[in-house]
């Protein structure tokens, strides 16, 4: 188990991770999501006490990484698998931090063989490519056996069959009960490894969910309206929003106020739960009201419109929407204070932090969804 | 402490450059020994002339226990020493205390094996070469505790600097240049004999007197043998120091 709060690490006036808590815990695969530059790395440093913060702590199993005796035996990691030695033969550098964990050369010989180098063990290790050394620095994570494993972007510069086998073995660890903690700015693949996300964007949290939790809240459908009388159909939907509201027992569900940031909708933006109005640039994004109803209610009212199409959000819009936000609002606002366009987070039961409705919470940047036919 | 040994131990010898290094050093400290001492059947050859190669084999041996933590930030191995020993004074104490304990043995080496090889190959010294007294001892013997202390001096420049170029350039320029060019500004003359490496150097110097290269043997004031020895290690240690401090100081 992984516990960091409120860790805050700041480079001359720049915030590279601010009052940052969430907890990885054991059994599964936890991603650490952000885009390059968010914070990611900066943090699993502070982790392994390669980097002090200036505020808050990080502690694994309750103890800091610097107290820990061997520390290889609870926490292995692969930060960066360019950090080896070029001329030192990949058995040598094993050997090493084998020997200052108080591990035996044997051990080095068994993960050496569980990442398939015990063949190319005697070559120099400048000599790998980076898909062996990537394997090179899994075998050095391995090595001492950890509970916990921390890996930053270990799928970077990997072939598919490379990413595969990454990804694999990451599941393999934690179906063994280990804690996994895998950061990556890449949400497609995050969604295949993680069983939970913990989600970054300019060193601050975005979202500690689950992954189900948080795909089907981003990935939630839309429909994008174009009319050249907008604000009567806007009125229009508004009503029909309220009158869904009072007789569909969706309480609380509708926010007629379209982009108002963090407009808070608990639950899934299914059809039959909240529906939401947003402006965008130049028309609107309705969402949670499925394509036929839109349409008969501008015919009714007699509204024309120039586009009526269904939206389907990819993850990758909506992981760059969320971090978007985040980006625009350090811009605009002094460091360190909580802007209005700051993510929502409601405290779940279990007391972890819950996500709570990404696109919601964000500024009418434009569509966050790709037309699909029509 | 004796696991931190072992690792830099291993670290040490698992790549090439090591070897190169103390081949070098031997190669320095001999060749240029005998190049000086046999001139003229080694009429000219004593024991002082004997270590004619030795400041250069200690230069190349500060060189290389520089290179074991300047090579450390330029590969990223340093996080992973960090990561396999979070106690950082541990590391540097380990690989401070291996290079040192080298650096003696490998100033031994070639200092006395200097001096042998001059005294089977000279053929015709005035003076027949022996080592009768301590300053015959010491002008040799000596420079087993100045690549020591060499070693803990580099070592702390290059955790200072953590890139090799640089700490290679301050390590060259300092005994070289600096001192030398000191000893141009007369108000600054007369304390130049006790700058570290004048002042280290007295300790294997003809008399104990006259610095590095005998640069300051014109200059009467000057710490002894015994004194300029103290400077030196005092420097040193004062540099690792500083050294130790930044390493909790700034980030890994």
């Amino acid at each position: 188990m992984i516990e960091a709060s409120g860790l805050t690490k700041t480079y001359g006036r720049t915030v590279a991770v601010n009052q940052l808590s969430f907890l990885v815990r054991p059994g599964q695969v936890t991603g650490f999501l952000g885009p390059n530059g968010s914070g990611k790395s900066t943090t699993m440093r502070m982790v392994l006490g390669l980097d002090s913060p200036d505020r808050g702590q990080a502690l694994i199993d309750g103890q800091r990484y610097l107290d820990l005796k061997h520390p290889l035996r609870k926490v292995g990691s692969l930060l960066d698998a360019n950090w080896v030695h070029p001329n030192r033969t990949a058995r040598a550098h094993l050997r090493w931090m084998a020997r200052a964990n108080g591990l035996g050369v044997k051990r080095v010989d068994e993960v050496l063989d569980t990442v398939g180098l015990t063949s190319v063990a005697g070559k120099a290790a400048g000599k790998f490519s980076l898909g062996m050394k990537q394997r090179l620095g899994i075998a050095g994570a391995l090595l001492g056996d950890p509970e916990v494993l921390l890996f930053d972007e270990p799928v970077n510069g990997l072939d598919p069959e490379g990413i595969h086998w990454i990804r694999t073995f990451m599941k393999g660890l934690a179906e063994q009960g280990r804690t996994v903690f895998v950061s990556s700015h890449l949400l497609s693949e995050m969604a295949l490894t993680a069983d939970h996300l913990v989600v970054i964007g300019r060193g601050q949290l975005i979202s500690d969910a689950s992954t189900a939790d948080f795909i089907s809240h981003s990935t939630e459908s839309s429909v994008r309206v174009r009319s050249p009388q907008l604000p009567a159909l806007r009125a229009a939907l508004d009503e029909l929003i309220r009158a869904q509201g009072a007789g569909g027992g969706a309480p609380g569900g509708g926010v007629p106020g379209g982009a108002v940031p963090g407009g808070a909708v608990p639950g899934g933006a299914v059809p039959g739960g909240a529906v939401r109005v947003n402006e965008v640039a130049d028309g609107l994004t309705v969402i949670g009201l499925p394509i036929e109803q839109i349409g008969e209610l501008a015919a009714a009212k007699g509204i024309p419109l120039h586009e009526l199409s269904p939206q389907t959000g990819s993850l990758e819009e909506a992981f760059i929407q969320l971090t978007n936000s985040s980006v625009e609002y350090v811009a605009h606002d002094a460091p360190g204070g909580r802007g209005p366009s700051a993510p929502q987070y409601t405290p779940g039961p279990g007391g972890q932090q819950q996500f709570g409705n990404p696109l919601g919470s964000q500024p009418p940047f434009g569509p966050p969804s790709t037309p699909q036919g029509r | 402490m004796v696991a931190a040994l072992a690792v830099e131990r291993i670290k040490l010898f698992s790549t090439k450059s090591p070897y190169w290094c103390l081949g070098v050093i031997l190669l320095a400290v001999w060749g240029l020994g005998l190049a000086v001492a046999l001139v003229d059947n080694g009429r000219e050859a004593t024991v002082f002339v004997s270590q004619t190669g030795s400041p250069m084999g200690m230069m190349t041996f500060m060189v290389m226990a520089a290179l074991t933590i300047t090579t450390e930030y330029r590969f990223g191995t340093i996080r992973n020493s960090f990561l396999a020993v979070p106690q950082r004074a541990l590391v540097l104490a380990a690989k401070t205390v291996l290079m040192a304990f080298i650096g003696a043995v490998t100033g031994a080496v070639a200092s006395l094996g200097g001096f042998f090889l001059v005294k089977a190959l000279a053929t015709d010294p005035d003076v027949p070469l022996q080592l009768s007294s301590a300053a015959d001892y010491r002008m040799v013997l000596g420079y087993s505790a100045l690549y020591a202390i060499g070693a803990v001096l580099a070592i702390g420049v290059g955790t200072l600097v953590r890139q090799s170029a640089g700490a290679i350039t301050a390590l060259l320029l300092w005994p070289l240049l600096v001192e030398t060019l000191l000893m141009l500004i007369s108000g600054l003359r007369d304390m130049t004999p006790y700058l570290p490496f004048n002042a280290g150097f007295n300790f294997v110097a003809a008399g104990g007197h006259g610095g590095m290269f005998g640069r300051t043997a014109f200059i009467a004031e000057g710490p002894s043998a015994q004194q300029g020895l103290v400077i030196f290690l005092v420097t040193a240690l004062v540099i690792w120091l500083l050294a130790l401090l930044s390493l909790y100081q700034r980030d890994a």
